[in-house]
């Protein structure tokens, strides 16, 4: 088994998993609430942003904390051309990755040259100039956002209007991210990364310009948060800035601290129960932020590894997570 | 030109008005073994930063091979072939051991800028990885993670890793600090191993290590080298008597 626990995933319950997730819809139909639809795909785009930010968090040791710019830009990246009736979605994809990844490079160019706490407050400060460049642009509903009447058109192969396409489409693109992101970390590039999160100054020493390493995780990280943020944009149908406010970088440094940062699914484990805890804890209690800090408190304090290592901790040998 | 093989001048580097590396002028010939003792606080882990590129010298010349390196980083001194080994063990340490030695040995195989093919059971990189763990007798933990080794198996790795690089100028920085005598002999017998092979600098305070395995050795006290000479020499130099082995020789 040794592979699957490099995936971190013990077999069952991925397949399991993932079955779930492609017969939700049905499922959902079934117990004839269509809500459910939403509440997962709405789970699954922000796992592939976690999944993204695990990247440089949890397997690079960079705690960016403006991961939410890259959402937003993903977004507008499918607004701004369909407010100008433009819905090719192959144009609108390639500018969320590409316009995430050049904003990727520039800051991360700069953050890069900072460590610990100074890396968090400048990733943050440049989320918040991205957030407040789109407060900012009256054309595109300043803070008001913007609303997009099409969905992206794939040429008439993908009609993604329809929520079940959409839903799996979303499923086939985590899938996708996931398993770029397993190839990754296992590759040399992964190596040089986790080597540097480990020991930066022995890797330096050993004969790597870890710099160069890092900017470039930085930038893959940032272009898989910028195709998730087109995801959203596709699905929400409107969007605003706030989406890149500094409070939604924090919920998925939460994600993926909670699910267990650095193992490949442990960002989707933790989006499911921040997601799902967030949707039912609110309809209890309007005061449900309280019981949810609570936890997620408990969860740092007693499990490192996030919920993942609790499964260790509980004796499953493998964990959900796994080592890398 | 004396042409020495690492050739330092008037290196100097101060910290705060105090000088931890005072007008140094070193020599290491092609395929010696050169050590540099001196007491505590005599600048010589700040030399060895110099030498392989973590610190910045305030001042002098460093020429490798007969090219300035002063002020190149470094990587890149390391992709030239010179190695150090640190004295506070650094190593990666929730990684195996062959991760550890098989990093080395990628950072020397081209670039990393190779996403898709998985790293860890490239026989181009675990090959030499296990031969540079071989060199030094820690084939049996390749697949034991690093955190869970002794501190002379760490001291032992720390080695490898250098190995691994393929370097022509090891620099070692207290190999043998904090060993037992078993792991020190084992470390002696490692060094000795890797004579003539490769060139050497070593700093050590173990003299009984010191005076057996090297060619000449040189003297550090207050960031000043005070003597340069073979074994005989320095135990005959009066200065150094009186500075530093006093106490220990007579």
């Amino acid at each position: 088994m040794t592979s699957l626990i490099r995936t971190g995933l013990p077999a069952y319950v991925m397949v399991a998993g993932l079955a779930f997730l492609a017969l939700l819809p049905l499922l959902a139909e079934w117990v004839d609430n269509i809500f459910l639809i939403d509440l997962f795909m709405r789970l699954m785009i922000l796992s592939i942003a976690a999944v993204g930010l695990n990247l440089i968090l949890g397997y690079g040791g960079m705690v960016s904390f403006g991961h939410a710019a890259y959402l937003v830009i993903g977004a507008y990246a499918v607004g701004i051309p369909a407010y100008y009736d433009i819905y090719d979605g192959f144009l609108q994809f390639a500018i969320a990755i590409f316009a995430s990844a050049a904003v990727a490079l520039v800051t991360g160019a700069i953050a890069l040259r900072t460590k610990g706490v100074y890396f968090i407050m400048i990733t943050m400060a440049f989320a918040q100039m991205v957030y407040f460049t789109f407060v900012s642009i009256e054309e595109y509903g300043a803070d008001d956002g913007l609303t997009i009447n099409m969905r992206s058109e794939f040429a008439g192969l993908l009609d993604i209007e329809d929520n079940f396409t959409l839903y799996y489409f979303v499923l086939v693109s985590l899938i996708a991210v996931l398993g770029l992101v397993y190839r990754i970390v296992h590759s040399r590039f992964g190596m040089v990364i986790s080597g540097a999160k480990g020991n930066e100054r022995r890797m330096q020493a050993v004969g790597f310009p870890t710099y160069r390493y890092r900017l470039v995780c930085y930038v893959i990280s940032g272009a898989i948060c910028g195709y998730a943020g087109a995801l959203l944009g596709n699905f929400t149908n409107f969007i605003t800035p706030e989406m890149g406010d500094w409070v939604h970088s924090g919920e998925l440094i939460f994600m993926v601290v909670l699910g267990g940062a650095g193992s490949l699914f442990g960002p989707v484990l933790g989006t499911a129960v921040f997601i799902l805890l967030e949707e039912y804890l609110s309809r209890l209690t309007q005061y449900w932020h309280f019981p949810f800090g609570a936890m997620l408190i408990l969860v740092v304090i007693f499990t490192r590894g996030g919920i993942n290592g609790m499964f260790r901790w509980l004796g499953m040998k493998s964990g959900i997570g796994g080592r890398s | 030109m004396s042409g020495a093989f690492l050739e330092v001048r008037n290196l100097y580097k101060s910290y705060g008005g105090i000088a931890a590396t005072d007008h140094v002028d070193l020599d290491v010939r092609q395929s010696e073994l050169h050590a540099i003792i001196g007491p505590n606080g005599a600048g010589k882990t700040t030399l060895i930063s110099q030498l392989s590129g973590e610190i910045d010298p305030d001042g002098g010349t460093i020429r490798f091979d007969g090219r300035d390196m002063t002020r190149t980083p470094a990587y890149k001194r390391s992709l030239l072939g010179l190695a150090r080994s640190f004295q506070i063990t650094s190593l990666m340490l929730d990684m195996t051991v062959l991760e550890n030695v098989a990093l080395a040995v990628q950072a020397h195989a081209g670039h990393s800028f190779r996403f898709w093919r998985a790293a860890r059971k490239d026989p181009a990189l675990t090959e030499p990885a296990m031969a540079a763990l071989a060199a030094v007798g820690l084939q049996d933990r390749a697949n034991d993670v690093a955190q869970a080794m002794s501190h002379g198996e760490h001291r032992q790795l720390e080695i490898a890793m250098a190995l691994a690089t393929k370097p022509v100028l090891l620099l070692l920085d207290e190999p043998m600090a904090g060993m037992g005598v078993e792991e020190s002999k084992r470390m002696v017998e490692i060094l000795r191993s890797l004579k003539g092979e490769k060139t050497m600098l070593l700093i050590e305070h173990d003299m009984d290590a010191v005076f057996a395995l090297a060619d000449r050795i040189s003297v550090l006290v207050y960031g000043r080298v005070i003597a340069t000479g073979t074994p005989e020499e320095i135990r005959g130099d009066e200065a150094v008597r009186r500075a530093y082995l006093g106490d220990e020789v007579a």
